[in-house]
């Protein structure tokens, strides 16, 4: 195969087809999402996105127990949603391998929280596996595989954003074949968790991890480097890459496998320096660990909040900073942004007119809680939208501002179905609003139930969102095309104005899938009265001019999708000639 | 001999990604260590991104910090700016003249700022037209392997091994185009002075 650029994430793919991986489930979530992506173009391999990741995981059990190795991709918060199915299978163990990367995301780049799945390897008792950059994600998956079957585990290789979405050189090998793996043998006592059989299965667990903790001390995933005795540092994952530039002259204690930890090795490299320093991003966990063991450490004084860089360990040891140019803090700010022609934006832009309380949801409308639209209060995790939307009309009203849930198509078919049939059951009102674009849009346009396209693109049903919730037993369900203005501000109002349960689906294709660009649209400054209202609709390719206040239009941006030629009362847009007409050439 | 950094900014969609890679594989290609670290998710959808390229004999951290920055390409003017201290003294500064407002500028939360020209050139930035360039070049959204263009007269790697990563990275269709490109690029900086 020979010397490759590839990414962690692809480099994990690539381990795990060497490994003879024949199954790989998931569900997209950033920085995981590549990985599955990239194993499912691999030869003689089946993939699949899996509507959540519990359910990935169950599919990835049933695999195993089956007796074929399978690789399992989440991002940090989805091994929440797979924490259930996690806990009992470390009871369980495998038959074929089964390893699942799990993708922390510390600094948040793309996540609603800063999770150090560290905590999960040690709180679910599964073996934890840290690689540092892409060469390490290969053979780290190729060793994890060899773990799991060996210690009857489930094996977490544990990822994070610098090491899934960096790129470096990897020596790729050849496919182990698997197909003499042991086929199934039933046994209820290692595969059904009721407590007589659990409670054994605990004590096994214990064995196991044990078994585990003694090969820690002796593996080649851990290794202490001596160099200067003066200071020693404990780190693993990408934080070892970012010390090694940072402190090329300190003792480095690596760990590769960050549970269970080798507690003979780190006590014997804590005794050959002289002080000791933990360096770890996103939480304690390595620190707290050390500490519990009895080590001595000197604070590092690094954040727990957000990613460690190597001028950061320089400053923490006490190095001075280079000479710097000067700062300017006081550039405009540039957050992400719906796309011009996002068929969300009308939807905001009437939950705002309509002056609805919106439970939001994870995903590209998530940007709707941002000025100008403004129109979502909450935000928490995949699915949250729905209960959220019940709960807060339990809470007795909001000085009648109707409850609008907003959730997008891959994530109502993620976990927003079970909250609906929750809303139904116990009699709740409301109006949820679907935003169908038809695609997994947020994570790089996956495929997804609703619009029916696998990841292999198989032969697949699209789910039939309007017939799904007319069947759990909404009564009012109505489609709705979001890039009419009107019709989508109307359709709130009338749903949000009756006190049953409602379900509006907002069906258009995501601004990206649409090939062809309309033609561009300008502003008419004669007819242009600064009222501002196209401006309100946060569309980047409508600025309001700072010196005459009227608005103008880049024609580089606009992709003609007249939604701001809707809410313009003066008729002051009106189309213009082709793009790509940027000055003098 | 310490690795060599080079930080690509811009906003989301303007393509520092792809010329990333093409410089990440350019630098394999020469039988360099190489990293390359880039951010991607809510980023793409038009906010602030940066990728960061690193290669030299051994590279060990994928990321870099304010003063170690060898080359600063930037793909946009304020986001120039807002990565300019990134630059270490001495180092090399490509700026696209072209602004794109964000959108508390556009909606007129934010007032816009002004004189960030002076203000760059001050900084020592050389400025490449990659936008009129890259319409020039056929392909309006070649602007990114115009500043690559800029880019690779200041690095020590064969304009051969660029033509050929080009070549292979880019659409089919595209690479007429993005070849032209990218000798528009050169040429911006073989003619001045290009900061070296």
């Amino acid at each position: 195969m020979g010397r490759t650029l590839l990414s962690g994430n692809e480099a994990v793919a690539q381990g795990a087809w060497e490994a003879g991986v024949s199954v790989g489930v998931g569900y997209p979530g950033t920085p995981s999402t590549e990985t599955l992506q990239h194993f499912a173009t691999l030869p003689d391999v089946y993939a699949e996105w899996a509507p959540n990741e519990k359910v990935a995981l169950e599919v990835a059990a049933g695999v195993s127990f089956g007796g074929a190795r399978t690789l399992v991709t989440t991002k940090h918060v989805g091994l929440n949603v797979a924490a259930d199915p996690l806990f009992t299978l470390a009871y369980t163990g495998v038959n074929g391998g089964l390893v699942v990367l799990v993708a922390d995301d510390p600094g948040m780049h793309s996540s609603q929280n800063e999770q150090d799945s560290h905590n999960y390897a040690a709180f679910a008792r599964v073996p934890m596996l840290d690689p540092s950059d892409s060469q390490e994600a290969l053979q780290f998956t190729r060793e994890a595989f060899e773990l799991s079957e060996r210690f009857d585990v489930v094996v977490l290789v544990r990822s994070t954003v610098r090491v899934c979405h960096g790129k470096s050189m990897v020596e790729c090998g050849e496919r182990i074949e698997q197909s003499a793996r042991a086929p199934y043998r039933p046994d209820p006592s290692k595969w059904v968790m009721m407590p007589a059989m659990a409670r054994a299965r605990r004590v096994d667990l214990d064995a196991r991890m044990s078994a585990l903790a003694a090969f820690a001390e002796s593996s080649p995933l851990n290794r202490a480097e001596y160099r200067k005795a003066e200071l020693g540092v404990v780190c693993a994952g990408v934080c070892y890459e970012h010390v090694r530039e940072a402190l090329p002259e300190a003792s480095v204690l690596k760990l590769g496998m960050t549970f269970p930890l080798p507690e003979k090795l780190i006590a014997e490299f804590a005794s050959r320096v002289e002080r000791l320093i933990v360096v770890e991003e996103a939480d304690g966990y390595l620190e707290r660990s050390l500490l519990q063991m009895g080590v001595v450490l000197s604070d590092s004084g690094l954040p727990g909040a957000g990613e460690i860089t190597p001028g950061m360990i320089r400053r923490a040891v006490g190095m001075p900073d280079p000479v710097l140019r000067e700062r300017d803090d006081t550039l405009p700010p540039r957050p992400p942004l719906m796309c011009p022609g996002c068929p969300h934006r009308p939807v905001f832009h009437a939950f705002r007119k309509i002056k609805a309380v919106v439970t939001g949801d994870i995903g590209c409308y998530t940007l709707g809680a941002l000025r100008p639209l403004a129109a979502m209060d909450t935000c928490v995790c995949m699915g949250a939208a729905v209960g959220m939307a019940h709960g807060a009309e339990l809470a007795g009203g909001f000085a009648d501002r109707p409850v609008v849930g907003v959730i997008g198509d891959s994530t109502f078919a993620h976990s927003g179905i079970t909250g609906l049939v929750n809303t139904v059951y116990n009699g709740g009102g409301g109006t949820i609003a679907i935003l169908d674009n038809r695609i997994t849009a947020m994570t790089g346009h996956q495929g997804n139930p609703v619009n029916g396209i696998t990841l292999q693109k198989r032969h697949s049903h699209e789910l039939d969102l309007e017939a799904l919730c007319t069947t759990i037993g909404v009564q009012r369900v109505r489609t709705v095309d979001p890039h009419d203005v009107a019709a989508t501000e109307s359709a709130l109002r009338e749903e949000t104005s009756t006190e049953e349960l409602s379900v509006i689906v907002f069906r258009a294709p995501c601004a990206l899938l649409v090939k062809d660009k309309g033609q561009p649209y300008a502003v008419d400054e004669d007819a242009c009265t600064s009222c501002g209202a196209c401006v309100r609709l946060g569309c980047p390719a409508i600025g309001k001019d700072e010196a005459t206040s009227k608005a103008y239009i880049d024609v580089s941006v606009c992709v003609g999708c007249a939604q701001c030629v809707q809410v313009c009362k003066f008729a002051a847009i009106t189309h213009t000639g082709p793009a790509c007409d940027i000055g003098e050439v | 001999m310490p690795a060599t950094t080079v930080m690509l900014c811009g906003v989301g969609g303007q393509g520092t990604i792809l010329a990333a890679d093409l410089l990440a594989k350019v630098a394999a290609a020469a039988g360099m260590a190489v990293k390359l670290s880039e951010v991607h998710g809510m980023a793409q959808r038009g906010g602030s991104v940066d990728t960061i390229v690193r290669f030299g004999d051994e590279v060990h951290s994928p990321v870099t910090d304010p003063g170690d920055v060898d080359h600063l390409v930037a793909f946009e003017i304020i986001e120039a700016m807002r990565r300019v201290h990134y630059v270490k003294l001495g180092g090399r500064l490509l700026v696209n003249p072209r602004a794109i407002q964000p959108l508390p500028v556009l909606t007129g939360d934010v007032r816009a700022v002004h004189g960030l020209e002076a203000a760059l050139e001050h900084e020592g930035a050389i400025f490449v037209d990659a936008d009129v360039l890259a319409c020039r070049a056929g392909s309006p959204k070649s602007a990114n392997v115009v500043l690559m263009g800029a880019l690779s007269v200041g690095l020590e790697f064969d304009k051969s091994a660029w033509i050929d990563v080009i070549a292979s990275r880019v659409p089919p269709k595209t690479v007429e185009a993005n070849l032209r490109a990218f000798e528009l690029g050169r040429e911006v900086c073989l003619k001045g002075e290009c900061g070296l």
